[in-house]
């Protein structure tokens, strides 16, 4: 059950976007009981995703990119 | 020799993104972002020749994109214009005969604070992620932002779900320091 800090690191990234599965969140919380560090660092995981949420941030898709770079170059 | 200097052939890859959401938190319409994102680089390229240099690439296209923004105002507000204005006590039939008193702004509201506030947070996260590696900036907007499954992205990249992991985790590690400096 026990897991190292390389290990309940990824696990905590991974639980950011659900992805992480029941027993690996298990591990998780026990590691982090005993893991100070840990602790911290999934709270400032946790922070990240709720700022991420917040920002509302927008992202131009791969093919907008893409037509924009084709008109620019034209014009180069 | 001039301090900066412009690379148009890299605009799209390192600012269309920043543009973007600074254009979409200001004319909210996605589509309209795109275009004055585009009409901004167009512009950027025909004034190539004034870039004095002084200011640093992103900052020049930004001031452009500004422009823009308060031109896309004037086009709407022109069309609009034309329109009957009508100013009515209430907005809508149903709440007709309810006290003006009703209708003041709720000082507990914070809407205008927050809008203010996370636009500020989205620009300083747009920051943040474009200092991280290329690679690492892509997958992590892939995953966050766009949130595309664990599976599309590997597909496309051509990566697998371990390297994913690895570089989103390397990607929020940095840019949780960043913030941290920049926005705590």
């Amino acid at each position: 059950m026990k897991i190292s800090c390389e290990e309940a690191s990824h696990i905590c990234t991974k639980s950011q976007y659900k992805e992480a599965s029941f027993w690996e969140i298990l591990k998780l919380r026990l590691h982090i009981l005993y893991c100070k560090t840990c602790e911290h660092y999934s709270k400032r995981n946790g922070t990240l995703t709720s700022l991420c949420d917040r920002a509302g941030l927008n992202v131009l898709s791969k093919e907008d990119k893409e037509s924009m770079k084709k008109d620019l170059e034209k014009r180069l | 020799m001039a301090e900066h200097q412009l690379h148009p052939d890299n605009w799209v890859d390192q600012y269309a993104d920043y543009l973007f959401n600074y254009a979409v938190a200001r004319v909210s319409d996605a589509e309209i972002a795109k275009d004055l994102v585009q009409e901004t680089f167009f512009a950027g390229l025909n004034s190539a020749k004034n870039y004095k240099g002084d200011a640093a690439e992103r900052t020049w296209l930004i001031a452009i994109l500004k422009r823009k923004v308060i031109d896309h105002y004037r086009k709407i507000n022109s069309k609009k214009g034309k329109a009957e204005v009508r100013i009515n006590y209430t907005a809508s039939s149903d709440s007709e005969g309810d006290w003006i008193e009703e209708q003041v702004a709720d000082p507990f509201s914070q809407d205008g604070d927050n809008t203010l506030e996370n636009e500020e947070l989205g620009a300083a996260i747009q920051e943040c992620i474009s200092k991280l590696p290329r690679k690492q900036a892509m997958v992590f907007q892939m995953k966050t932002i766009q949130g595309m499954s664990t599976e599309d992205i590997c597909n496309e990249l051509d990566i697998n779900p371990s390297n994913l992991w690895v570089m989103i985790h390397r990607a929020r590690t940095a840019l949780m320091g960043c913030l941290n400096d920049n926005w705590f």
